[in-house]
């Protein structure tokens, strides 16, 4: 009984997100183009199922994931989990922080970076589209996992930088560095997908954990301030997963040209 | 009767698949790492089950809903041929998804927490409110404006690393002059703009524009919308942090 009302609840503020795009996409239909929606009722029950679905799996987010997620990172991001093992003489004695003793936060960031990201909803979305634009070529897999990699290694990095304290915009420049080496060399037809895939990663699934993981190290980490330290790491998962897709495209079209020479020129006109 | 429950069945069956990774990571670090057991597996069960139907029906709705009715409104803009009304279509939809954008609430209310710790503005209630209160209107203006300049972009089918290469200069200029305290909030402000039902209606509507126009192509000039809508709030966040 307690569920069905949280669900309602959520379908609730689910529809007050909703309601200005709603208001917006049909008064221009209808005031503005002054055309009949087509498929009115699909389009409508197609709504319907969105709100519904979007608020079951955030209340299921709420019940499973994330209580679990964020006392995990807690608890990796414990003083007493990262230093166990290590004598408490010796621990004493270290004044300053040894990157190396926080193996596993950097692990637990790339696995859940990769995971949550491969269920992120919009993600879904745009890489379902990606794959009926590009006539198959570009599968929903692969767009997928190649964006999972990029989240991964940008929040792996990002608690790295946490945990030294490194100023955030040289990470920040660099990796935009990258990327405007990899856009003059990546395939012409990747660039604005590889660019739109930093936006879309970090939203419903992601975020929540990440700032959780984000606070528990700014926080414990001697001589961070969660308040300075904290914020950044939605800026690594968005800015890594440009490279790694126009990775993708560039591994991928160089396996294709390497397996089929002759056809290479049909490939590319697409 | 088989074949109904195949269809229900399956795309269930998908959004498992599509969890699996984050179930095998979440019990991997739990029981090998921490070395704990597994709290509240009643509840764990049942939110893994909401999640999985929840995601099954959102994206069925994104087929028969969300894509349609984006690529329709593209066409028929197209059709008509009505810029001023498109542009105006185009702000509105980045301005008004943004605004009332629950992550972007909650990254301005820590803004405002961080501004008042840092002596930028009086430590009161009413100050902090208001802070927080302009910049979600400073994110929601660019995004407005990102998604305008990206509609026009798809019109004149300018090349996108130009647009997004001079932004990046744009932000890296902002860095060096913004205060430090803001720097990491703009950086992270670019990602949570653009939230689950946005990112499909806004992808719709440029693949669909870019579809619709003569002598674009929706892999080249289709994307790119949200890659705007990412970029822009850095740079107004970072100016908004040199005004105040």
């Amino acid at each position: 009984m307690e569920l069905f009302t949280e669900i309602i609840v959520t379908i609730l503020e689910t529809v007050r997100d909703v309601l200005p795009i709603a208001i917006i996409v049909f008064g221009v239909q209808i005031f503005v183009l002054r055309k009949p929606i087509p498929n009115l009722n699909r389009t409508l029950l197609g709504f319907v199922y969105v709100l519904i679905g979007l608020a079951l799996f955030l209340v299921g987010l709420e019940k499973a994931l994330f209580p679990l997620g964020k006392v995990m990172a807690e608890q990796l991001t414990n003083p007493e989990f990262i230093y166990q093992g290590i004598g408490e003489d010796l621990r004493h004695a270290l004044d300053t922080v040894r990157w190396q003793d926080y193996k596993w936060v950097y692990i637990f960031a790339f696995a859940i970076g990769f995971a949550t990201t491969i269920a992120e909803p919009s993600l879904i979305a745009v890489a379902i589209k990606a794959n009926e634009v590009s006539a198959g070529t570009i599968s929903v897999w692969g767009l997928r996992v190649a964006v999972g990699l990029g989240v991964a290694i940008g929040i792996a990095l990002g608690t790295f930088r946490i945990v030294t304290g490194t100023p955030l915009h040289y990470y920040i420049i660099v990796g935009y560095i990258i990327v405007v080496i990899q856009t003059a060399f990546a395939p012409r037809l990747i660039i604005a997908l590889a660019y739109d895939s930093g936006g879309v990663t970090t939203s419903t699934v992601t975020v929540p954990l990440v700032a959780a993981l984000g606070l528990g190290l700014a926080s414990t980490v001697p001589g961070r301030s969660p308040l300075l330290d904290g914020f950044g790491l939605i800026a690594f998962a968005s800015l890594f997963p440009m490279i790694t897709v126009m990775g993708y495209a560039q591994v991928s079209e160089w396996w294709t040209t390497r397996k089929q020479t002759d056809r290479a020129p049909e490939n590319s006109e697409k | 009767m088989l074949s109904k429950l195949s269809l229900l069945l399956k795309p269930l069956l998908q959004s498992f698949r599509d969890l699996a990774p984050i179930i095998i990571v979440v019990a991997f670090f739990q029981l090998a790492v921490l070395q704990q057991p597994i709290p509240n597996v009643n509840d764990i069960l049942l939110g893994t089950l909401l999640v999985a139907i929840g995601l099954a029906l959102f994206i069925r709705g994104l087929e028969i809903g969300l894509f349609p009715i984006g690529e329709s409104l593209a066409y028929s803009f197209a059709r008509k041929g009505s810029l001023f009304w498109l542009l105006s279509f185009a702000f509105a939809l980045g301005f008004g998804t943004t605004v009332a954008e629950p992550a972007l609430i909650a990254v301005a209310d820590e803004a405002a927490q961080v501004a008042a710790e840092g002596n930028i503005i009086a430590e009161s209630e009413e100050a902090m409110e208001s802070y927080a209160l302009g910049l979600r209107l400073t994110v929601a203006l660019s995004v407005g404006i990102a998604i305008l300049v990206g509609v026009i972009r798809i019109i004149k089918g300018w090349p996108i690393h130009y647009l997004i290469i001079s932004g990046y200069v744009g932000v890296v200029i902002m860095t060096g002059f913004a205060p430090n305290e803001i720097v990491g909030i703009a950086y992270d402000s670019g990602g949570v703009t653009t939230s689950t039902i946005t990112v499909p209606l806004v992808t719709a509507l440029g693949v669909g524009l870019a579809s619709s126009i003569k002598g674009r192509n929706p892999m080249i000039d289709g994307f790119g919308l949200i890659a705007f809508a990412s970029l822009t709030p850095m740079i107004f966040v970072m100016g908004y942090g040199m005004l105040f």
